[in-house]
């Protein structure tokens, strides 16, 4: 069934045959054609819970800020405070707007030499490279296309890195990154992810991308498709810029506070509306709903009161969790709603399915 | 490959089978078959009606959720539900497993046998797939 040719000018991955080789069913994402699935999302799911998982990110886009200047740059553009990130050292912001709405969510890395790095979400890939330009100019540079983006993660994932890798990896500290030599050549490497697993993201260049890819996967990596990435995030209650935050919610609102520093005083776009809103009483919330029955509550689905006509929200994602074998979700709803332990109901086309609403994330990790 | 459609069985346009029983021939097992499993990919839930539900030949009687989306069945022949397969409530992913054997879905005796007339044998059902 997998269309083996370009369908609509879909961009490639670099990483393609192999995909094809392993059986992969694809999917048109933001532009991009990319593997939704290779034995099955429930399966790859579960090899991610509970050994390790290798996926191609590559769709997510890369650019590098360069020069003396590039922390006040990026500090201007972003929430977060970089200025603040010693070398060797990743974390998450937001690109705001002018009231205070997310533009997108964003990983900066800087690296030693006054060079920083940018992780973008695809679709929105070419606004937020406007936004670099603007401020850096030719500083700012692209280089999506030449490198290959990899994600390693599970309990195994940093054991099996330090094989393949090398042992400073293991030495790394959560949201530490850095740039290793593999096979001559430089590869970067960050103890990030999007899973709510321990692991990393390597970013490398096109030439060296079959190599690292096949010695991931010789290593005992199963390689995991975005149908799972999706399932694995949002147990770990990850936004998804698009569905969970988008131009019209805040930071606060979605529980992204942390992302954003008011206290160094420093200006960036949509500090004025973000410090009036910090300290004004939140009308909604993004709350986590879990099914207390069997079905599955999906985007776009009604949120109610139990036994009530009227809808309170929406949920922005939602889906089956594989771990925790049942329906979650997250939704805006009216403060008061928003508390935990709130029983509610999900419309399930027709079908009134009985939620709560739970801590985040919903999936933890077992302790050793 | 091509993918697999018993010979024995009878099938639909929306990818169900269904076998005649061979000691009552007025009693019919449906299921879905492994095109249709392997499109939807993981099923997680399957949302059915209870015994004694009387199908109407065409009409949707159920939902079949995978871990990607969510589908309907329609009722290949019509008559009353006698039977739905309890395993699958914890077990849905037979569905996808052994979706001739195990993954069975419901039970149904015929109202009218002449609605048997309207499926389709092996052959052409082959001929509605893609080759994988």
């Amino acid at each position: 069934m997998s269309d083996h040719n370009n369908p609509g000018g879909l961009i490639l991955l670099t990483l393609r045959d192999r995909h094809l080789a392993l059986g992969a069913r694809f999917a048109p994402f933001a532009g991009w054609e990319m593997p939704l699935q290779y034995t099955g999302i429930v399966a790859e799911h579960h090899a991610v819970r509970d050994g390790v998982g290798v996926f191609d990110v590559s769709h997510l886009a890369r650019a590098w800020i360069e020069g003396p200047q590039a922390a006040e740059q990026l500090r201007s553009v972003t929430t977060f405070d970089v200025t603040a990130l010693a070398e060797g050292q990743a974390h998450y912001s937001l690109y705001c707007n002018e009231a205070g709405g997310i533009e997108d969510d964003v990983f900066i890395y800087h690296l030693p030499g006054d060079r920083w790095l940018v992780i973008h979400n695809a679709s929105n890939a070419e606004s937020d490279f406007e936004r670099l330009r603007s401020v850096a100019g030719e500083a700012a540079s692209e280089v999506t296309a030449d490198t290959v983006m990899l994600a390693i993660q599970g309990p195994k994932a940093i054991r099996l890195l330090g094989d393949v890798l090398g042992e400073a990896i293991p030495a790394l500290n959560p949201r530490d990154c850095l740039e290793v030599t593999w096979r001559g050549e430089s590869v970067l490497f960050a103890r990030t992810g999007y899973t709510g697993e321990d692991g990393g993201e390597c970013i490398v260049s096109a030439e060296q991308a079959h190599a690292l890819w096949d010695a991931l996967v010789a290593a005992g990596a199963t390689p995991v498709g975005l149908g799972a990435r999706d399932t694995l995030r949002l147990e770990a209650a990850l936004p998804l810029h698009g569905n969970d935050i988008d131009p019209s919610t805040h930071p606060y609102e979605a529980g992204l506070g942390f992302a954003v520093s008011l206290d160094d005083g420093a200006p960036f776009t949509g500090r004025e509306a973000l410090a009036e809103l910090k300290d004004q009483p939140r009308p909604r919330r993004l709350a986590h709903l879990a099914a207390q029955g069997r079905g599955v509550i999906r985007a776009g689905y009604e949120v109610r009161e139990r036994s009530a006509a009227e809808a309170v929200g929406h949920l922005t994602s939602g889906g089956h969790s594989p771990s925790l074998r049942r329906g979650i979700g997250m939704a805006y709803l009216p403060a008061a709603l928003a508390k935990i332990g709130t029983e509610l109901e999900v419309d399930v086309r027709g079908r009134a399915l009985p939620v709560e609403v739970v801590r985040r994330p919903f999936y933890r990790k077992p302790r050793d | 490959m091509a993918y697999e459609a018993p010979d024995h069985l009878l099938y639909t346009n929306d990818h169900e089978w269904l076998k005649r029983d061979d000691d009552s021939p007025d009693e019919v097992t449906i299921g879905i078959t492994e095109f249709a499993q392997e499109q939807l990919g993981d099923v997680v839930y399957l949302e059915l009606p209870p015994e004694g539900t009387a199908l109407t030949v065409g009409e949707p009687f159920g939902e079949i959720e995978s871990a990607k989306t969510v589908a309907e069945l329609f009722a290949p022949v019509g008559g009353e539900l006698i039977g739905v397969n309890a395993e699958l409530e914890e077990r849905p992913e037979l569905v996808n497993e052994s979706p001739y054997d195990e993954g069975w879905i419901v039970r149904v005796r015929l109202a009218d046998a002449s609605d048997l007339d309207q499926l389709l044998d092996a052959d052409a059902y082959q001929a509605l797939i893609p080759e994988e």
